[in-house]
Parts: structure tokens; sequence; C-alpha cells
């Protein structure tokens, strides 16, 4: 048999730095693709995370009639006696924490500033709360502090506050009236998030619940799963009450649209970058098609067949394709690797509550997107490197040989 | 027993508009160890004559039968077959593939028909010693110079042991001893072995060694003379 791999090699040494460039774009291509879909996944896995663990939890437990939008305290839109229903909600077995939480609309006043914000009152001592417990300075507020607020890093430094600096804060209160109060500023957290950070500031609940005029009621209860494939059961073994039931995906749909876009536009990204890479590919099989016309007749002439001379072409291909893709997914994964390590820096990007993501992020290459990339990029190569091996297969014998005299 | 034989053989080649007739009717049988020189003026016919026994082309009209095989309508992988099977050629310009080596290129042909590496390996061996390159067997084409790249496209015209071997010019770009020395190769395996040899060429040097000269002029056979080579 033929060693095809053999001649291949040899006809890809003639012009070596030919070859080079080729292999060299085929591996650009593949470390750019592959760090685009690390990007993209690191993208997505940190909206998710990050959107889940600060705003919206695995599950929320809700009144049937409170909107989400309006923050409302007015007493019939909340969840009477919380902690009672968030403890039994705690003691099923996939639940990791379930926690009360209040809302509340509310401005921040220093001097003559005021910047409006999102009041939440928590349980402190609630794993839940876990994401806020990065602290710049100060201390996380505890459960029976009567006046201690934290706030967030960028709102801090917006208003030029520190620990131990006195602000007011207005609230919307349950009878629709404002009311106002001075509150001390017990810490400044980050989650590194400043979309999120500078619009929402923490108070222990029954503080934020006596403020509010809420009585001993809560926004909603939100949960934490172990396993958040298990929101479903634990959803419908919650339904049937006046309670409303969201499920981590139903609270993101917006997230769960723009994920299947993601994916849509990297299709599109890795078509567009793999197109032109393979036309390199390509053009340079076809010069060396053209380039090796005589060859191609003396070979014909002492009986190669066309789909040995397709063989022939399609070695070279595979070779090409080989080193480029193998070189290119080495670098593709450095490259992945090392920002995964340092993220990429982003800043604040203005995103919704619906969308959060953090300011720094974190690219994730995953296998099955590291070999679906080197498989499409290989099958591809080999694609295009078809039109110019039948080309070459074609060429009548006494046309090529002619052709080179 | 006849190796070759055409009928009323027509080949028309047009370019654009313009019609060239190359062959005209040519009819001819070449027989069984023969050592035949076409011959004739450049545009006489014999290249393209020689390209058709060779099944590198195919005639407008008329017929041609290699090795009692008629070869119209066979598709370009039925030709390539016929040829890898029965036929071995000698280019003028030499015809080696660059990246393989002299050994390589011999072997070239006993791959495709499927020889074992044993078969392979014995066989390269005998033929590049019968055309004295064995000490060049491990060197490139653009290591040997034009005479020693003939020999060793002699050696592979002949590694599968064809029926006929077909050489275009094949002294054309050697000096006269080098030239000489590739006839008297090939003069010699035609004696030994009684391969059926068909030459087309205007070198003197090469009409000189053939049993047979065929002259052509105007795309017709205008002489076919036998006589007693070298």
């Amino acid at each position: 048999m033929i060693n095809y791999f053999k001649l291949a090699y040899r006809n890809l040494g003639r012009h070596r730095r030919r070859t080079l460039f080729s292999a060299l774009a085929l591996a650009l291509g593949t470390a750019l693709l592959m760090f685009i879909a690390a990007f993209f996944e690191g993208e997505m896995r940190s909206a998710m995370e990050t959107t889940i663990r600060l705003n919206s939890g695995h599950l929320q437990v809700r009144d049937a009639d409170y909107d989400l939008d309006k923050l409302s305290v007015a007493w019939d839109y909340l969840i009477e006696d919380p902690e009672q229903v968030a403890n039994q909600i705690a003691a099923l077995d996939q639940v990791a924490a379930a926690t009360p939480r209040l809302f509340a609309s509310g401005i921040v006043s220093v001097r003559d500033e005021s910047v409006g914000v999102q009041i939440m009152g928590i349980d402190p001592a609630s794993a839940a709360n876990d994401p806020y417990r990065t602290l710049t300075a100060g201390e996380f507020i505890t459960t029976d502090d009567r006046d201690g607020i934290l706030i967030g890093l960028p709102l801090a430094e917006s208003l030029g506050l520190g620990v131990g600096d006195k602000l007011t804060l207005l609230v919307n209160t349950a009878d629709g009236d404002v009311d106002e109060q001075p509150f001390t500023v017990r810490g400044i957290f980050t989650t590194g998030t400043t979309a999120y950070d500078k619009g929402i500031v923490f108070l222990p609940l029954a503080k934020a619940q006596a403020f509010s005029g809420a009585g001993n009621r809560a926004s909603m209860i939100f949960v934490l799963m172990h396993d958040r494939e298990q929101a479903d059961a634990v959803a419908a073994a919650l339904q049937g009450s006046n309670y409303t039931v969201e499920t981590w995906v139903q609270l993101n749909e917006l997230l769960v649209l723009v994920n299947d876009f993601s994916n849509a536009y990297l299709s599109i990204i890795n078509l567009i970058v793999l197109g032109v890479t393979v036309t390199v590919i390509a053009n340079t099989l076809l010069m060396s098609v053209l380039e090796r016309t005589r060859e191609i007749g003396i070979l014909s002439a002492i009986g190669m067949k066309g789909r040995q001379i397709v063989s022939l072409f399609l070695a070279e291909a595979t070779l090409l394709a080989t080193g480029g893709i193998a070189f290119g997914a080495l670098g593709g994964w450095a490259i992945s690797a090392y920002f995964a390590g340092v993220g990429v820096f982003f800043g604040d990007l203005g995103l919704s509550s619906d969308m959060l993501l953090q300011d720094r992020i974190y690219p994730y290459l995953t296998l099955d997107a590291s070999v679906n990339l080197i498989v499409t990029a290989f099958i591809v190569t080999l694609l295009a490197s078809l039109y110019p091996a039948r080309m070459a297969s074609r060429m009548e014998p006494v046309e090529a040989l002619h052709k080179a005299q | 027993m006849e190796v070759v034989k055409l009928t009323d053989v027509t080949r028309v080649y047009k370019i654009g508009q313009v019609e060239t007739r190359a062959l005209n009717g040519v009819s001819m049988d070449i027989q069984s160890g023969e050592f035949t020189s076409l011959v004739g003026p450049s545009g006489s016919g014999k290249t393209t004559l020689l390209q058709l026994i060779g099944c590198l082309d195919q005639p407008t009209s008329g017929k041609v039968i290699i090795a009692g095989k008629e070869t119209a309508g066979l598709n370009r992988n039925q030709r390539a077959d016929l040829r890898k099977g029965t036929i071995g050629f000698v280019f003028q310009f030499f015809a080696l593939i660059p990246t393989l080596t002299a050994y390589e290129n011999v072997e070239m042909p006993l791959l495709l028909n499927g020889k074992n590496a044993a078969q392979r390996k014995q066989r390269v061996m005998d033929l590049l010693e019968g055309v004295g390159m064995i000490e060049r067997a491990r060197n490139r084409p653009d290591q040997l110079s034009g005479g020693q790249q003939q020999r060793v496209a002699v050696a592979r015209a002949l590694a599968t042991d064809p029926k006929l071997i077909l050489a275009d010019e094949p002294t054309a770009n050697l000096d006269t001893e080098n030239g000489e020395q590739v006839m008297e190769i090939m003069k010699k395996l035609n004696q030994d072995t009684g391969t059926t040899f068909v030459f087309a060429t205007h070198d003197p040097r090469v009409i000189k060694y053939a049993s047979r000269v065929v002259t052509l002029k105007d795309g017709v056979i205008e002489k076919d003379s036998r006589a007693n080579g070298k």
C-alpha cells in the first residue's frame, strides 16, 4: 500500500515557509475560536452564577400577587411569618439554604447628594447571604443592629462614604408614605459586580421590617439548592398554596435566551473564522496542484488512479490540519487557561439585575467545546481540500504532461 | 504477437474554432519485441501517436488495441489500470517525482501494482543494477545528472515488467555520451527481456538503434521500414 502520509510529508516540505504559514493560519484560527468559545462559556456561566447568587436564587417563593418590579411593601403582597415558611423549606433535603428577604425602594442621602437604591432586609446569619460578606472595610451587619447599614463599594466611593459615616435613608413604607432615618455605615461590601453593588443597601431583616412598616413580613423566601437541577422538583412540591414559586430558569428567561443567542453567535463566528482559515488551506493546496501538474501527469501515466491522487492530496490536508489544529488547540487552551486565572476586566457593563456580570470575566474552556471545535476544524479543512484534490484527480494525463512542458 | 494494433486512427484537436488534425487515418501494428522508432518533423503526429498507444489520450475516431484490449470506451481509471500493468513510459524531460529517491521512484509502479515489500525490494534493486544506478539508489532527482535521471526513468518504466515501453524523445535533453548509454541500456533490455519499445524521436542516435522506423508526416504514415538495428 502506498504510504500517502510519507509522500504528503515530503510534499509539504518542498515549500516549508508556505506550509508553515498555512498551518499557522489554521493554528491561529483554532486558537482564536477556542478562546472565544471559552470566553463565551465563562461569560454565560458567570452571568448565570452571579445572577442566581445575587439576584434570583434557585427558587423564589412569593405571595401570588407580589410584583418583583414594584418593590412594594404593602402587606397584601408580602409573606406573613416568613421565618417559619423559610424554616419549612430549609428542612427539605434538596435545599441548601432558605431565607426571607424584604425589598423596598429607597433613597440614600448624604449632604446634598441623593442616590436611589434598593433596600434589602436580610437575615445576616443565613448562608444565602455569603456573597455579600466580602468586605473592603468594616464589618457585616448583625441581626440586632438597629442603625447599621451595609453599602456597596461603588456607592461608598460615589458618595464619599467610609465606615462609621452617617447617611440618611428614605423608604417607601407599607402605608404609602415616605419615612427617613439616619444610619451608620457598618461595612462596605463588594460582590465584584459593580452594576449590583452600586444600587443596593442591606439592613437586618427586623430593622428593614420595622423601618418600612412591613411588620413580620417579607417579600420572598430566597432559596438555594444543593443541585440546581432539582429546582423543578422542589418547586412542584411547594406549589398549591397562595404562594408563587418560580425556579431559576423561569426567573432568568432573559439570561437563558441570551445564552441561546450566544451559542448562535458563536456558531456564526466559527463559520466566519474557519471559512477564512480553510480558504488559506484550500489555496495552498490549489497552488500545490497547479505547481505539480507535471507530477500528477506522471503519476497518472504510471497508473495512479483518481482516488489515489485524491488520497495523496487529502493526506497533505490531513497533515496540515493535524499540525495546525494541534498547535492551535494547544495555544487556545494556554490562552484560555491564562485568562481563566487572571480574568478579563470589563468593569461595569451597566447590565440590569436580569443579567448580572462580574467586572472580570473568567474564560471557561469545556472539553465539549474543545472537541467540537477540533473535530469541526478538521472536517472543514478536509472538505475544503476536496476541491483541489478532485481537480488534481481529474486532470487528463496528456494535458497535465503537456502543460508542464 | 501484436502488442499494438491501430486501425484508421484519427485525432483532431480543437482549440477555439480551429481544428488541427494531428493524426489522419493511421493504421499500423507493432509486434512483440520490436524496437520501433516513430520519426518525423515537429508536428508530424509522432507524440500524438505515442500518447494514443499509451492510453494517455483517446482517438477522435478509429480503433486502438493494446495487448489485445480495445481502449475505446475505457474510463479514466480503466485506462490507468491498463497503463500500470501493460505500459511503461520514458519521457523527454526527466520525469521523476522530485520528492522521492531513485529507489522510491522505481518502486512507485510496484506499489501501484500491489507488490509486497520483499518483491518490491528485489525488483527495484535488480532494475537499478541493470541501469547502473544501484550506487545512487538513495539519491533524489536533484542529486542526479540528466543521464542518471533518465536511467532511473528507464528502470521505473520497466518495473512492472510491461509488455510495451513508450519513450518520447528520451535522449533529447542528454549529451551524446549519456544519450548513447541510455539507448544501450534500452536496447539491451529489449534483447534480454523481449520487451517492446516504441520511441518518438528525431534524434539520429536513437534511430540507428531501431529495428523498425515509422516515418510520419502531416499526421499520416509516410514510410514504414524494417532494418537490422545495432
